[in-house]
């Protein structure tokens, strides 16, 4: 009996020995996969922070205002002026569209469907004029 | 073996002798409990020893881990990486919508290891070609007079930096160094200020501030605990840049020797923009000037809204008229002397250019008119001590407590002693100096309802704490007042239509250093706040000896000056900062369906 504990013993320790040996290569592996997956981090960082000045850079006042001028044949851009409010009084409202009739509608059921339907608009158009304090 | 405690042998022996053989029993009694307790005694010493041996061997283990932990280099937890942060050693600064003012860039420094050098020679004439400021034969004898580390560059481009790389001399090393960019150039350099580095060593260096916020706020912007979070100023980058082309603008029309203009958000104590002209580029910052003849005013560096100290004239003349309102001693209507010219002990108080206003004005039309004698007679009710009291609760004798390292140094200039020669000169700006960005603090006190808010470059969250100076009342008679001179006073040019801009304007000779004033060297300044049924921005300018040419005789006065200027100013900023004017000015654009 002694003799099969003392084998089965030493065999379960190789069996250790040889998953602590996998472990500790798997741990390296990953933490230097780590380490890799880091410095690509910094370095992204380190992009995004140069990407970032850059397009500040770019986007400067004093660069914008030489553009606008510039390409004034174009865009046709001023300094905004205080005339440029406007009430919102003044803006059209949106013509609300009417979902086309595609079917026959022959039914007095199909009517009071459109009604509905047209109903439920004015009532959203309502609605949002309210909320713009209108 | 087990000793009996009466062994037959020695009993009997015993009993033959007639001796006691309890006495036997006796004794083998007590040796035996000798035997025990040195068992005992044995037991205990080891245990005692194996306890000391383990204490031993952890303290020993501890100390050794430590003096490791203490010995290797520093190192981020490899393991945690989702927590590991990489965060600039300082943070950025960025406006009140989150645009970039000033971040960081890795570059690289370069130095030399001249023993490593193959050809000190021809790397130092290399080295001259690629960078213009460096001189080969100064370099040369640096690499060849025995040194073993010389510092080149501290910065460099990557162009430049692959130009070295192609020199190839293996003595050249770089260093990673962080480096400060401000990408908007000039915009907003005064308050920005700019950058040098502190500790210097091979793999980094410090970035600390020499100037301006960089310098003030050094602490938090190097704080690793708040590391990432940019630092957010009140400024508008946008309006900023409007309020510099502005007022460059006007320098150059006007021939100025330089100007400041700010605009405060009443409420909050926010300013929005500050601009000072000349300026400089906070990349390259120049060197400050160390002449003895020179005047720090001269220089690009120097902030003239807030290091600025001048008499600021007529626009003082508000402060007189709200505290005499304020004090029950007038209203907008009570009439007051104002015959010049007033005298007083041997000073005769004129106006300008020998007017006489008088002999009674209404307390309204001092202002308006911009009356000194009306004005020192408003300020002689008062009295020397409450108008002192009264400066002071708008913070007009002590330092500003804004975020620049350099408001501090600029303490207003304040007469010892307190006269009623300097009451009466004080009242109407002279005889004492604050800097442009006092009085804007002070007009916006006025502005805010007659709460005096401390000003603040930091974009505030929370509604701002102030001490209340004036009365709500009296603060918006005073800014009736205001309003009135720009539609019937001396800033009529400042009407801009659907902005009711108030303001006061304030020419001041400039004083000479030996004493005494120039004649025809002046500052003038337009304090004004907008809209005026219901205050939200002060806006200051300040020109730094303007003058109109366009006339026949040049004009010097503010109203004609600094009063245009504003008036663009508000023009172009105030619908940036999403205020609608009043009125509509140009007709409805309407779309028609045309055919072309």
């Amino acid at each position: 009996m002694r003799p099969v504990l003392y084998v089965l013993t030493f065999l379960g320790l190789i069996a250790l020995g040889f998953w602590a040996y996998r472990e500790n290569y798997a741990t390296q592996a990953a933490l230097r996969e780590v380490r890799g997956l880091q410095n690509e981090i910094a370095n992204l960082r380190e992009a995004l922070s140069v990407q970032r000045a850059e397009w500040a850079y770019l986007n400067r006042p004093e660069r914008l205002r030489d553009l606008a001028g510039l390409n004034f044949d174009t865009l046709k851009l001023l300094p905004m002026e205080p005339q440029q409010f406007g009430a919102v009084a003044q803006v059209v409202m949106p013509v609300p569209e009417i979902a086309p009739i595609t079917g026959p509608i022959d039914s007095l059921s199909g009517m009071a469907a459109v009604d509905d339907n047209i109903a439920d608009q004015v009532e959203a158009i309502v609605a949002t004029a309210a909320g713009e304090g209108l | 073996m087990r000793t009996p405690l009466r062994p037959l042998a020695r009993v009997l022996r015993a009993r033959a002798d007639g001796s006691n053989p309890d006495l036997i029993e006796r004794e083998n009694i007590h040796n035996r409990q000798q035997a025990m307790q040195e068992r005992t005694h044995s037991r205990a010493a080891a245990r005692l020893g194996l306890m000391a041996a383990c204490f031993a061997s952890f303290f020993v283990l501890i100390g050794v881990r430590m003096g490791h932990l203490a010995n290797t280099e520093p190192m981020e937890p490899v393991a945690s990486a989702p927590g590991a942060e990489i965060v600039a050693q300082r943070a950025d600064i960025v406006d009140r919508n989150g645009r970039l003012l000033a971040t960081n860039m890795t570059t690289h420094a370069l130095y030399a290891h001249p023993h490593d050098m193959v050809d000190p020679k021809g790397t130092a004439q290399a080295l001259a070609e690629i960078f213009p400021d460096l001189k080969a034969d100064a370099l040369e004898r640096r690499f060849t007079d025995g040194r073993r580390f010389v510092w080149i560059r501290k910065v460099m481009s990557p162009e430049q930096m692959q130009l070295v790389h192609d020199i190839g001399d293996p003595g050249l090393l770089f260093g990673p160094r962080e480096m400060r960019l401000y990408p908007n150039g000039n915009l907003l350099a005064h308050v920005l200020g700019g950058y040098s580095f502190g500790a210097e060593g091979v793999h980094s260096a410090e970035v600390i501030g020499t100037a301006g916020i960089e310098k003030a706020m050094d602490a938090r912007l190097r704080d690793p605990a708040q590391g990432g979070e940019p630092l957010q100023l009140s400024i508008d980058l946008t309006v900023q840049a409007t309020v510099e082309e502005v007022l460059q603008a006007g320098i150059t029309a006007l021939d100025a020797k330089g100007g400041a203009a700010i605009i405060m958000d009443v409420y909050s104590g926010e300013v929005i923009a500050l601009a000072s002209a000349p300026t400089f580029d906070p990349n390259n910052r120049p060197v400050p000037l160390i002449g003895k003849n020179d005047e720090a005013s001269d220089s690009p560096l120097f902030n003239r809204a807030v290091q600025g100290v001048y008499e600021l004239g007529s626009t003082f003349k508000i402060f007189a008229a709200a505290q005499a309102m304020e004090l029950g001693l007038v209203n907008p209507d009570t009439l007051v002397d104002a015959n010049a010219p007033m005298v007083w002990g041997k000073h005769r108080i004129k106006e300008f250019e020998g007017k006489n206003y008088g002999p009674l004005l209404t307390v309204t039309d001092v202002i308006g008119k911009s009356s000194n004698v009306g004005t020192a007679s408003i300020a002689l009710m008062i009295g020397g001590v409450r108008q002192q009291a009264f400066f002071k609760s708008l913070g007009l004798f002590d330092p500003l407590p804004i975020e620049l390292v350099e408001a501090p140094g600029a303490k207003p200039l304040i007469p010892k002693k307190w006269p009623d020669i300097v009451t009466i000169t004080a009242s109407y700006g002279h005889g004492m100096s604050a800097s442009p960005m006092h009085l804007a603090a002070a007009y916006a006190a006025i502005g805010n309802g007659g709460i005096y808010v401390k000003p603040t470059l930091i974009k505030q969250t929370a509604a701002a704490k102030g001490t209340r100076v004036l009365s709500e009342k009296v603060a918006r008679d005073s800014v009736d007042m205001l309003r009135g001179v720009v539609t019937t006073g001396t800033a009529s040019l400042a009407e801009v239509p659907g902005y009711e801009v108030g303001g006061k304007t304030g020419t001041a000779d400039k004083p000479k250093r030996t004493g005494g004033y120039y004649k025809d060297k002046v500052i003038n300044t337009f304090a004004s706040v907008f809209p005026a049924s219901a205050p939200r921005y002060v806006v200051l300018v300040t020109l730094d000896e303007p003058v109109d040419s366009t006339g026949p005789k040049p004009k010097r006065t503010a109203g004609w000056t600094a009063v245009p200027v504003t008036a663009e100013i508000i023009r172009r900023t105030a619908p940036l900062m999403g205020l609608r004017p009043k009125v509509e000015l140009a007709q409805e654009t309407t779309l028609t369906a045309s055919s072309n």
